[in-house]
């Protein structure tokens, strides 16, 4: 692709600019992109960060190279905290990685914005038919498939067992979670001594509270019968919300001070006693492992559930296609390897979550009771997309309006009535803009 | 201890006793306030995991490891990452410095009105957001096949340090007497030797803090590097050093902390034997004409 406007004489005068710095680089090599180079490497770019996950992807890639030596895959390493600049700007430039591995909520603008190639027609139909139809949801947009949900993780309760045990209170299992309201008596019986019942770490409060929303039967998002997205916050929108904003500003019962912290900075107040309950994604297993002291004991509880059956949402993560690669059958071809159900299994237990896969869910590793693998694999039918990651503007609605409405009701600097009037009223004006 | 009478306090030589030290307890404060950071991260780096995750922290580690380290260089290519954001940093800098050089002589010794202009576009050029110019650069780089090359990098990272290097520099600059080289040329100098014998060995502190300067900003420079190189071979330190990040802020702390620690040693070192001619330059550039 051309720069825009001119391309000859601006080219001309950026040439004419670079050569006394290439002049002076007889050392750094040059080169385009994959696509400039060498036309046959397909670059996948995995976002795994814990050594065993790397591990677990740079192995399959080598495994793959190895059978496959004439559709070569270059792994390449990403990172969370800065893909979707990364990836925003590898579009523009018609440089993107080949396959691209990412969340599903993050996918909606490249899908909707003509970045991934729709997958539909691609997918092998042991894939399509491995992984269930709910699941397959936060990966389609408009219809098509722009993004292959392969991990996901519920968010669990990490109690500390031995106050559980004092406490005397009923132990919740997945068939039988706590209500909302019997986990709020919890708390209490759990707050004193210094000690609060549970900690809410919510620096991301938007995506904690609509996706446990599902468990009552709260959506937030809804469509109208000519499809257009709109935020409402009715009844059963409002059972957790007001739940944890109980929990923080009536009862007393879970810490102020964590509202502004992420998952991991709660974690030492957890092992020091100061909090019994942590609401956590099913992954942070793996921090718990890794720092809590040797007497420390935990243990895994699914989240309390409501007249939604207990539903979650969840983001999975998701590999994708670039729309620009040229050999698409060749990367789909790699991802179909990549997610066979031992391979996912390996994925999984790389990254402490769980796989998609009906088949890889069979594992016997995901069924031991150890680090609560056993209650994280029963919940993984519980699991829906988000209501929310397939609106166009939700990324906007969460950061504008959604998160400081939240950290302000949740903190008590405002009530209900306003926390609703924000977030639908400004929201749908926000929404709006991108529905014209 | 014994307390100061109100006369004693009016003595000129006790008060200016009780001001230095006064100055002398602001300063540890302000240092200790800069090196907080620095010295977590060292203790960081040396913990294990499940100190990580006490509540009631130590600044010396009980059972200090080096495991972090270990870690750290098994999961990532440090060394290679090092040595490419070295090759960056040094050669930006260089080229900067050659070409602001110059450029500063000509806008502090000529006060012409496009001097003028040109110094006040370069402050304002400071004040341009990243995101904005990122997305044409990319497609100019990518024209010129310099995307995913070090050649770009190093290209942008010249570009982006060279109007404050100049900044400073044309400081410097000014900082040197017109009479001495006037002097020089009356002895019957020409203007090359006037810059070479007289200009120049007075403006080398200026030019070492100002390269030190463009090398610690593309040392550090995270942004460019992060969506101009794609191949693994070629990032940088900044960039390999976030993905010890996952998902919701969740870090692997120690390796995280260990390499990070790497990361500022090029810097300290570079100060630590080069920061009496740092002292004196920034001193020229203070004085003015």
């Amino acid at each position: 692709m051309a720069a825009p406007g001119g391309p000859r004489r601006r080219t001309v005068l950026a040439a004419a600019a670079a050569v006394p710095a290439a002049a002076l680089l007889p050392g750094c090599s040059g080169g385009g992109g994959s696509r400039g180079g060498d036309r046959g490497v397909l670059r996948f770019q995995s976002l795994a960060w814990q050594k065993e996950s790397v591990d677990a992807n740079k192995q399959l890639v080598a495994e793959w190279n190895r059978r496959h030596p004439d559709i070569p895959v270059q792994y390449v390493q990403g990172a969370w905290p800065t893909v979707h600049d990364q990836l925003l700007t590898s579009f523009e430039g018609g440089e993107a990685p080949d396959i691209i591995h990412d969340a599903a909520d993050d996918l909606a603008d490249f899908a909707y914005g003509g970045h991934l190639a729709d997958l539909t027609g691609l997918l092998p139909r042991r894939l399509r038919d491995d992984i269930p139809r709910r699941t397959w949801e936060s990966g389609t947009f408009g219809g098509r498939v722009y993004g292959i949900p392969f991990l996901q993780e519920p968010r669990v309760l990490i109690a500390d067992r031995v106050r559980l045990r004092r406490s005397g209170v009923r132990v919740p299992t997945v068939r039988e979670p706590w209500t909302w309201e019997e986990f709020g008596e919890v708390a209490k019986e759990l707050t004193g001594g210094g000690g609060y019942g549970v900690a809410w770490p919510l620096k991301e409060p938007v995506s904690v509270t609509l996706n446990l929303a599902l468990s009552t039967g709260g959506r937030i998002f809804r469509r109208r019968p000519d499809g257009k997205a709109e935020v409402r916050f009715d009844a059963a929108d409002q059972v957790v919300p007001r739940a944890i904003h109980d929990q923080v500003d009536v009862d007393r019962s879970a810490a102020r001070t964590t509202l502004g912290m992420g998952g991991a900075d709660t974690l030492p107040g957890f092992f020091a006693g100061r909090y019994a309950i942590l609401p956590l994604g099913f992954s942070y297993r793996q921090q718990i492992v890794q720092q809590a002291p040797k007497e420390f004991e935990w243990t895994v509880l699914p989240a309390p559930g409501g007249t939604g059956g207990g539903d979650q949402g969840v983001s999975p993560q998701t590999l994708s296609i670039a729309a620009d690669c040229p050999r698409k059958e060749e990367a789909m071809a790699f991802v179909d390897f990549l997610l066979r159900p031992p391979n996912m299994v390996r994925l999984a237990l790389g990254d402490w979550m769980l796989p998609t896969g009906r088949e890889a869910l069979k594992a016997p590793e995901l069924h031991t009771d150890r680090y609560g693998w056993a209650t994280g694999t029963a919940l993984a039918g519980t699991l829906r997309a988000a209501p929310a990651q397939s609106v166009r503007g939700y990324p906007e609605w969460k950061d504008k309006i959604a998160t400081p409405a939240f950290q302000e009701y949740y903190s008590g600097a405002v009530g209900l009535d306003a926390l609703r009037e924000r977030l639908v009223h400004d929201g749908n004006l926000v929404l709006a803009r991108y529905q014209r | 201890m014994t307390r100061k009478s109100p006369a004693a306090l009016r003595d000129p030589a006790t008060r200016r006793s009780l001001g230095r030290a006064g100055q002398y307890l602001a300063l540890l404060c302000y240092l200790a306030f800069l090196a907080f950071p620095f010295l977590w991260l060292v203790s960081t780096a040396f913990k294990p995991p499940r100190e990580l995750g006490s509540i009631h922290p130590t600044w010396i580690p009980r059972a200090p490891t080096l495991d972090n380290f270990r870690t750290a260089f098994d999961e990532q290519p440090l060394l290679q990452a090092a040595g490419n954001s070295l090759l960056a940093a040094a050669v930006s800098a260089l080229v900067a410095i050659v070409l602001a050089t110059p450029m500063a002589y000509v806008l502090a010794r000529r006060r012409t009105r496009f001097a003028r202009a040109a110094t006040g576009w370069v402050v304002v050029s400071q004040a341009f957001p990243l995101v904005l110019v990122i997305i044409p650069l990319f497609l100019v780089l990518k024209a010129l096949h310099l995307v995913d090359a070090r050649t770009g990098l190093v290209l942008v990272y010249v570009v982006w340090s060279l109007p404050f290097a100049l900044w400073m520099l044309t400081g410097y600059v000014r900082a040197v007497p017109p009479e001495l080289e006037e002097a020089a040329a009356v002895d019957g100098a020409g203007r090359l030797r006037i810059l070479v014998s007289v200009t120049g060995p007075l403006l080398m502190p200026g030019i070492v803090a100002t390269g030190l300067f463009a090398f610690i900003t593309a040392w550090n420079e995270f942004f460019f590097a992060l969506v101009l190189l794609k191949s693994p071979e070629k990032q940088t330190m900044p960039v390999v050093l976030t993905h010890f990040l996952g998902a919701e802020g969740v870090a692997d702390l120690g390796p995280l902390a260990a390499a990070a620690l790497l990361a500022t040693l090029p810097g300290l070192v570079l100060f630590a034997v080069i920061q009496r001619r740092i002292t004196g330059g920034m001193l020229a550039g203070a004085v003015k004409h």
